[in-house]
């Protein structure tokens, strides 16, 4: 099999590898979750409550006998599906905007205010308004980080049309006729994909927090979904006897919020020409 | 440059009367009704008619958003539905943790990441600047949550050091409050220096290239004094902004931290408000925390033209 080029430069940082390698290990934890872990994630236990990780529960029990492994494998299903939504939704929909901004002049300054409006809230606070607003459910919190992020995504597409536009590319194919909507779609959009690739891996770490939070206040997911934000709400009051119970669910959080900024970055150092000039 | 500076206020405008329109629409659009929450359903109709008059809840969106400016402009922010108080004084009683728990946290962040940041730039691409870059990576990867539990757990519960929640007594003196505020404001100021970190490296990089540090170089000054003096005070500008924006930006967003820690804070107070619907605090608090924003963003642009006299418009 032949590794292509691109990857084997992103690869040559080791620390690149190895996020990947851990973001791969999280996602086949999560979608062979029912194969690996052995358990049902709401199956109670009490003889078994609170129970140290062992052979038998390899990251322990919670304060119902759950196994800690499986509802971790199992909640990153639900955590890494919302993260992947709100990435998504706000890419496609902060790229639009970002677009619109950055080559339609007239439409820049409305939209830019609106921007800097959005982004005058702390992310967190606005997304739990929205939630409440919206009501607590999976794709609610889905719909409330859309929001939140999107702004930022439009800010960095912007930023970047601004410059593409100039280029000389986009005036010949102006001057030979090609159509305002192809110009964008063909020739500037796919001079962005960098920033917007970068984006997306930040955003995805950035959901996941998001909606760890949300789920840690109560505003939301629903408790009786175990993702990695409501576990740890729910079992908080037991950390003291049994640390285990808090201490898996942020390490999971961590371990991928890491691991997408990490390769986040790799990414940016790969594809920002400012960088690969001095190399 | 009088005129950049009016452009820039005008803009500020703008965005202040877009954020009262956000806040106005999001807090309305909301399809739980305030009156039925507040008189439980025992109400008689006479009863939410009245209720329903006394909030200005009975006129149609558009009436009640002039209302709304109508005493904004007056810095009346309304009549919080469940406290019985206006919302003024709701926020003004809830202001002290908040901001001392901010400029706490942003002083750690700052003391962490400002010289961490100058190491990192000055030995780029070297281990300790990986290993710096790493944990500025780590620190926005860890959840403010869980990254509180595990303190608590530990200075608090464990070993006693400090108290494991609350605020102390309504008679506590500042050193009392002090030592509540101690840990959550570790959560803060650690979690927020990665962000520090990063910027200071990256406006350190930025003006290690100038050619005034190359000037100031090759007139033999030492590493210590070129790095310290000719680039830092340079570099200090966008830095101090970026402090100041984290300031402003940790007044409604320590609401994570302050639940962890049960500090009765702003952020506490908006989502309480939330989960009981009590729009005329959602509606003042995300209007006064957005503003304070906005403001602290305009004054930080203008400090750039008082500071770096190159700064021209």
């Amino acid at each position: 099999m032949k590794i292509p080029l691109v990857l084997k430069k992103l690869f040559r940082r080791r620390i690149v590898l190895a996020a990947t390698v851990c973001l791969l290990a999280v996602l086949i934890i999560a979608l062979l979750a029912n194969v690996i872990t052995g358990y049902d994630p709401n199956e109670t236990a009490v003889s078994q409550r609170l129970s140290v990780p062992s052979a038998r529960h390899l990251m322990g029990t919670d304060e119902l006998g759950r196994d800690l492994f499986s509802r971790i494998a199992f909640g990153g299903r639900y955590s890494l599906t919302i993260a992947a939504l709100t990435a998504a939704g706000a890419i496609v929909l902060g790229t639009l905007l970002g677009l619109v901004a950055g080559f339609f002049r007239r439409l820049d300054g409305p939209i830019s205010r609106l921007v800097d409006a959005m982004m005058s809230f702390p992310d967190i606070l606005l997304a739990i308004a929205l939630v409440a607003i919206l009501g607590p459910s999976m794709l609610n919190v889905v719909f409330a980080l859309v929001l939140v992020y999107t702004p930022r995504v439009a800010r960095v597409v912007r930023a970047s049309t601004l410059v593409v536009r100039e280029l000389l590319f986009v005036e010949a194919a102006r001057a030979v006729g090609v159509s305002t909507p192809r110009i964008l779609w063909s020739h500037i959009l796919p001079n962005l994909m960098s920033p917007i690739l970068v984006q997306a891996s930040f955003i995805f770490a950035y959901a996941i927090l998001a909606e760890a939070a949300l789920s840690f206040l109560g505003v939301g997911v629903p408790p009786d979904i175990p993702t990695w934000g409501t576990m740890v709400a729910g079992s908080q009051q037991y950390a003291h006897d049994a640390m285990w119970v808090v201490l898996f669910p942020g390490l999971a959080i961590i371990v991928t919020a890491l691991s997408l900024q990490l390769l986040g970055d790799g990414v940016r150092d790969l594809l920002d020409p400012r960088l690969k000039k001095s190399m | 440059m009088i005129r950049y500076m009016l452009s820039r206020l005008m803009g500020m405008l703008v965005v202040i009367a877009l954020v009262a329109v956000i806040v106005f629409v999001l807090t309305r659009a909301a399809s739980g009704d305030p009156i039925s929450v507040l008189l439980g359903d025992q109400a008689t109709a006479e009863d939410i008619v009245s209720a329903q008059k006394i909030y200005g809840l009975d006129k149609p969106l558009p009436v009640q958003f002039g209302y709304w400016l109508k005493e904004l402009s007056h810095g009346n922010l309304g009549q919080s539905i469940f406290l019985q108080r206006p919302v003024t004084q709701a926020l003004w009683e809830r202001a002290e943790p908040t901001t001392l728990l901010a400029l706490m946290a942003v002083f750690i962040a700052a003391a962490i990441g400002v010289p961490c940041g100058i190491v990192s730039a000055v030995f780029r691409g070297k281990l300790i600047d990986q290993l710096l870059t790493g944990f500025a990576m780590l620190g926005a990867s860890i959840p403010s949550f869980w990254f509180g539990l595990v303190l608590m757990q530990i200075f608090a519960v464990s070993l006693g050091w400090f108290p494991v929640s609350g605020y102390g007594d309504p008679g506590a003196t500042l050193s009392e409050r002090f030592h509540y505020l101690v840990l959550p404001s570790v959560v803060l100021g650690v979690l927020n220096s990665a962000l520090i970190i990063r910027f200071t490296r990256a406006s350190m990089l930025d003006v290690l290239g100038e050619d005034y540090v190359r000037t100031a170089r090759a007139k033999g000054l030492s590493e210590q004094v070129v790095v310290l003096k000719h680039a830092l005070r340079n570099a200090l500008v966008p830095i101090v902004t970026v402090l100041g924006l984290t300031v402003a930006l940790m007044i409604g967003g320590a609401v994570v931290t302050e639940t962890v820690f049960g500090l009765p804070g702003i952020g506490n107070l908006v989502v309480s408000a939330v989960l009981r619907r009590d729009y005329p605090v959602i509606q003042g608090a995300l209007l006064v925390i957005a503003m304070i924003y906005v403001v602290i963003n305009f004054l930080t642009d203008l400090l750039y033209i008082v500071v770096d006299p190159r700064v021209k418009y």
